[in-house]
């Protein structure tokens, strides 16, 4: 006995162009052109307008991955492909439709080597159409966001025949800081499924990860100048750690994809597995009377060192006075606090970032408000902590949080720079890491992207859907919004 | 951070608006459990899982070769090794045991004497040992297992204890730091506490694929659950292949590819038989038939929007012959396809705005002498496919809603209870009607929430209802129910194991195997175990396994 009723939402035509997350502004052809596309013939290049060339890892790399994506190409939702074209008027048989012969990127800014941060400009322009698509960018990291985009236009009808519609697109994203959590300490997580999650935050258009690497429970982070702390720390000194290979990887990976790794070593507390190593005095958590020990300093700066690449620490709960934020800053580095810091008022510099995620402290739209009148950056993960699961449809709540929705000057609102969905590890390790997830994550990359206006939960739900079983084709093991199927199922076990 | 201690308000916040929007009945608020870290610790049981019902480990420990242990068939057993079931029984259970380890580099080390464990000695000792035969309600599941230098011996009555036993035996051999196998001498005398232990999965508002079907049998055999309760059509799609009407599924699967042919229904039967486990299909109407009526003209009753048809269908058409005659021939062939004794007949939820509707309803009503009591409709039309079913020589299950309505039931008819609130009144109703009843209502594990909710499906008690000695016989067990709204293959693994491990364990062992603590430290271990075995069973909580999930 289900004793379920059946879904208000019903999954329907999926609008053209069904893109995920929404573009800010897509206009389909009105006179319905389109081509026929040959995933292996199909070419990715260079304009010649292009600052950036062959030999661009960034682009190279991408253009290859998205050659392969093109196979994963589906249906355009159920009920559409062949009833929508039959529709259009004076449609030719298939024979005589023209194909789509290639995409040309072109790249204004020549840099390609670097690593992506805050300021990156991540907008493109995309325009489809049979002999030549031309997809435009400021930067390589826009020119990713737009490949992604392109490959969510491709389609295919009952015959399995690959459609690309003439279609304008201009994007850019709403929110700067679009990230998202993982916790590999209190259950470690295979470097796999960190990559894994790579592509398909890629997919979804996040360019944050928050790796919160080490915690109470386990200290996987192999440290070069410390290498008690994993030794003693990790579950496993062998199997459950992440070598500075793994997290180089990790790092390069990211950056393939335009995408941040900020790296989290939480202190003072949350620090119990640091204390096997015998670095860092075992301290109970608390945010107020503990002193740094003498060797921290040390530590945090060879692992700065060791971790060079990446753009940020994240460190939370100080003591006030604590030099640990000299420290980093000393070291070039900016850093993202957790709210906690603000709110126990420990002095922190001007450009800190700020992470709101407490809910039970009162409605977090006004911490985000006391943080922003400050003059601080905000950051939101409050409503988005995705480890919390319950029955139905969450991720409508998810998103149908609006992060601007608080009481504040216009200058206040500029100073929330995005957000990230959290997935924290008590109930997660990687056999369920993936379907938990996916698609629900998606609510919030959509939220962070996407214009403001596109808040519909109708039409976030069919593209969402539809979303999703792409993500299936592409072997990715999202689990479903509500009743029905994809073609073809899951089938990777 | 430490998300486990807060984010109360918008949990509760956000599962209302979940269920309101989706569902006629929300599933029941949940209290937040705070979690208290649990303290993982020694079981003096080890990892055993479900508790077997007498159990004494010694603290002597053999040591067992991989390259000469043997399973074998013991001396006097009337099952050899023409007995296929046990054969590859055998063969499974060395995999599970020895499988995973890269003991094929050990060599041929001799173990000093009397310290090595050479055999497992399987005896079967009834003159029939069932090895060809479909488990059934009555099998007897029972063993004793002795683990003794230098072999361990296994006795059962039947094929269907022996597999119990194997298990058992399997989940107390354990591997050193060195590589090495081990056990510690025992002595187990176990049998189930209830006969029917089953899990649900729905195929139609999702369909699985044939290879997850099979990995969750995998994984019930290693929890001891032995019936697989098949919800293989529903309103959302119609996967069962039948030979009688192919249009069935021709027009109501999602596509060609959703579909259970006649070759993948056997498979799933014979993998289950040789896990003891039997499969039961559920074939639900008058409700739940939307899918039905897409292949099967005229099943369906039209609904009437005044004087028209409104051109959508409501339940199952009770007042054609020809509804009878298409079931007679279909149930005909369930009958024949699955050989289980008892077919699920549902019979829930049915709703009666659309045969109020329509003026044909309303005339055959009225000739009746029903008036315009519906629930005597649906009992006329219940109590006809029931005569259906038993006259194929069948037994049935309902859901408690046909008992509810008074439809005459056959008396060893099986009453399924599952609407959650009152569940202990509905089981001393039905048993004090003389009902053989199983529970599904505190175990629906689609009902997900945050946190360790498997020890609220471990606290559940299910005799604990008011009725006589006698009424408490009549409980025969219960099943895990996995629905399908949000589950298919992507998520049904780690959303079903180890949470229904939990309802495993009070199926089979003792009253009194209540000690939550302990429970968590077995079970912990049990889940690395799965996992170990393929089963990509989700954590409980923070930790580890030496060998982590494979797959991805």
């Amino acid at each position: 006995m289900a004793g379920l009723g059946l879904a208000l939402l019903l999954l329907g035509l999926v609008p053209a162009g069904a893109v995920w997350p929404q573009p800010q502004l897509v206009r389909e052809s009105p006179g319905g052109g389109r081509c026929r596309l040959s995933p292996s013939r199909f070419r990715f290049g260079y304009a010649r307008s292009s600052a950036v060339g062959p030999g661009c890892a960034v682009l190279d790399q991408a253009f290859r991955r998205y050659q392969r994506l093109l196979r994963d190409a589906g249906p355009r939702g159920p009920g559409e492909g062949p009833e929508a074209a039959a529709a259009l008027p004076g449609e030719d048989t298939r024979p005589w439709e023209p194909l789509c012969a290639e995409l040309l990127v072109s790249v204004a800014t020549p840099h390609c080597d670097g690593f992506p941060d805050m300021d990156s400009v991540e907008s493109y322009k995309l325009s489809t159409s049979e002999d030549l698509s031309l997809l435009s960018s400021e930067s390589v990291w826009g020119a990713l966001r737009g490949l992604e985009t392109f490959s969510q236009l491709i389609w295919r009808d009952e015959d399995g025949t690959f459609y690309l519609n003439k279609t304008d697109i201009v994007d850019f994203p709403r929110f700067a800081h679009r990230g998202l959590l993982l916790d590999t300490s209190r259950h470690y997580l295979p470097v796999r499924a960190i990559l894994e999650t790579l592509d398909v935050m890629a997919y979804n258009k996040f360019n944050v990860f928050h790796w919160h690497i080490v915690d109470d429970p386990s200290f996987p982070y192999e440290s070069a100048a410390f290498p008690e702390l994993s030794q003693k720390g990790a579950y496993n000194p062998v199997t459950h750690v992440y070598t500075l290979n793994d997290v180089k990887l990790v790092i390069e990976y990211a950056r393939l994809r335009g995408i941040r790794v900020i790296s989290e070593f939480d202190t003072p507390g949350h620090t119990h597995s640091w204390g096997p190593g015998g670095r860092i005095r075992k301290s109970r958590p608390s945010c107020r009377g503990w002193g740094l020990a003498k060797t921290t300093p040390n530590w945090s700066l060879s692992t700065s060192r060791v971790m060079g690449e990446l753009s940020l620490f994240i460190l939370y709960c100080f003591s006030p006075g604590s030099r640990l934020l000299d420290i980093i800053s000393s070291y070039g580095k900016g850093y993202v606090v957790w709210q906690e810091v603000f709110d126990n008022g420990v002095k922190v510099k001007p450009d800190t970032i700020i992470h709101v995620w407490r809910e039970n402290a009162g409605p977090y739209q006004q911490e985000v408000a006391r943080v922003t009148k400050a003059g601080y950056r905000a950051l939101l993960s409050a409503p988005w902590y995705l480890n919390r699961i319950s029955y139905g449809q969450d991720w409508q709540t998810a998103y149908q949080v609006e992060p601007l929705e608080f009481e504040g000057s216009p200058e206040q609102k500029e100073l929330v720079i995005g957000g990230e969905a959290c997935m924290w590890g008590e109930y997660v390790d990687v056999t369920n890491l993936t379907p938990r997830l996916w698609p629900r994550a998606g609510a919030i990359a959509e939220r962070l992207w996407s214009n403001k206006t596109v808040r519909g939960l109708q039409d976030a739900y069919r593209r969402l859907a539809n979303f999703r079983c792409t993500l299936l084709r592409r072997g990715i093991q999202a689990q479903p919004l509500f009743t029905g199927y994809c073609d073809p199922e899951y089938s990777g076990f | 951070m430490e998300p486990a201690r807060l984010f109360l308000g918008l949990l509760c916040a956000s599962a209302a608006l979940a269920a309101s929007s989706l569902h006629q009945r929300a599933p029941p608020p949940e209290p937040l459990l705070l979690e208290e870290e649990p303290e993982l610790g020694e079981s003096p049981s080890g990892s055993l899982w479900p508790l077997p019902r007498s159990l004494r480990i010694l603290p002597r420990q053999l040591q067992l070769a991989p390259a000469r242990f043997e399973l074998v068939h013991g001396p006097g057993s009337t099952a050899g090794p023409g007995c296929a079931l046990l054969q590859d029984a055998f063969r499974r259970y060395y995999e599970y045991i020895f499988g995973y380890s890269k003991w094929q580099n050990q060599g041929q080390r001799q173990l000093p004497a009397g310290t090595e464990l050479l055999q497992l000695q399987v005896i079967i000792g009834s003159k029939d040992s069932e090895c060809d035969n479909y488990p059934n309600i009555t099998s007897n599941e029972a063993y004793q297992l002795s683990v003794t230098e230098p072999v361990a011996v296994l006795k059962a009555e039947k094929v269907w204890g022996a597999l119990r036993g194997l298990e058992t035996f399997s989940q107390l051999v354990y591997e050193d730091d060195y590589g090495s196998f081990l056990i510690n001498e025992s002595e187990i005398t176990d049998y189930p506490r209830f006969a029917h232990r089953g899990i649900l999965l729905d195929t139609s508002r999702h369909f699985l694929p044939l290879k997850s079907i099979l990995t969750n049998l995998d994984a019930m055999a290693f929890n001891k659950f032995n019936v697989l309760h098949w919800h293989i059509v529903d309103d959302h799609s119609f996967p069962y292949q039948s030979i009688t009407f192919p249009e069935l599924s021709g027009k109501g699967s999602y596509t060609y590819d959703h579909i259970y042919t006649p070759t993948d229904v056997r498979l799933v039967v014979d993998y289950a038989r040789l896990r003891g486990i039997r499969v039961i299909p559920e074939f639900d109407s008058p409700g739940h038939t939307q899918s039905w009526g897409k292949g099967q003209k005229d099943l369906l009753t039209p609904c009437f929007n005044g004087e028209h048809q409104s051109g959508s269908y409501g339940p199952v058409n009770p007042i054609l012959n020809t509804t009878y005659h298409f079931m007679t021939d279909l149930f005909k062939e369930i009958s024949s396809v699955f050989p289980d004794a008892y077919i699920h007949l549902g019979g829930d939820e049915v709703d009666f705005t659309c045969w109020k509707s329509n003026p044909d309803v309303t005339e055959f009503m009225m000739q009746q002498g029903f008036g315009i009591d519906y629930a005597k409709l649906e009992s006329y039309y219940i109590q006809k496919i029931l005569d259906i079913v038993s006259s194929a020589h069948k037994g049935y299950i309902v859901w408690q809603e046909v008992f509810d309505k008074g439809v005459k039931l056959k008396p060893d008819t099986i009453v399924e209870v599952w609407i959650g609130s009152w569940y202990t009144v509905e089981l001393s109703r039905v048993t004090g009607a003389g009902f053989t009843t199983i529970l599904a209502a505190p175990w629906y594990l689609d009902y997900i929430s945050y946190g360790q909710d498997w020890k609220k499906y471990y606290s559940v008690e299910p005799l604990n209802f008011i009725g006589s000695e006698k009424q408490k016989k009549l409980m025969i067990g219960g099943e895990a129910c996995l629905w399908g709204e949000f589950v298919d293959a992507t998520n049904l693994t780690p959303r079903l194991w180890p949470r229904a491990s939990a309802v495993g364990e009070r199926l089979w062992s003792s009253e009194n195997v209540t000690n939550i603590k302990d429970a968590y430290n077995r079970l912990v271990k049990h889940r690395c175990r799965m996992l170990r075995r393929g089963i990509a069973a989700e954590p409980l909580f923070v930790g580890y396994c030496d060998h982590e999930a494979r797959g991805l």
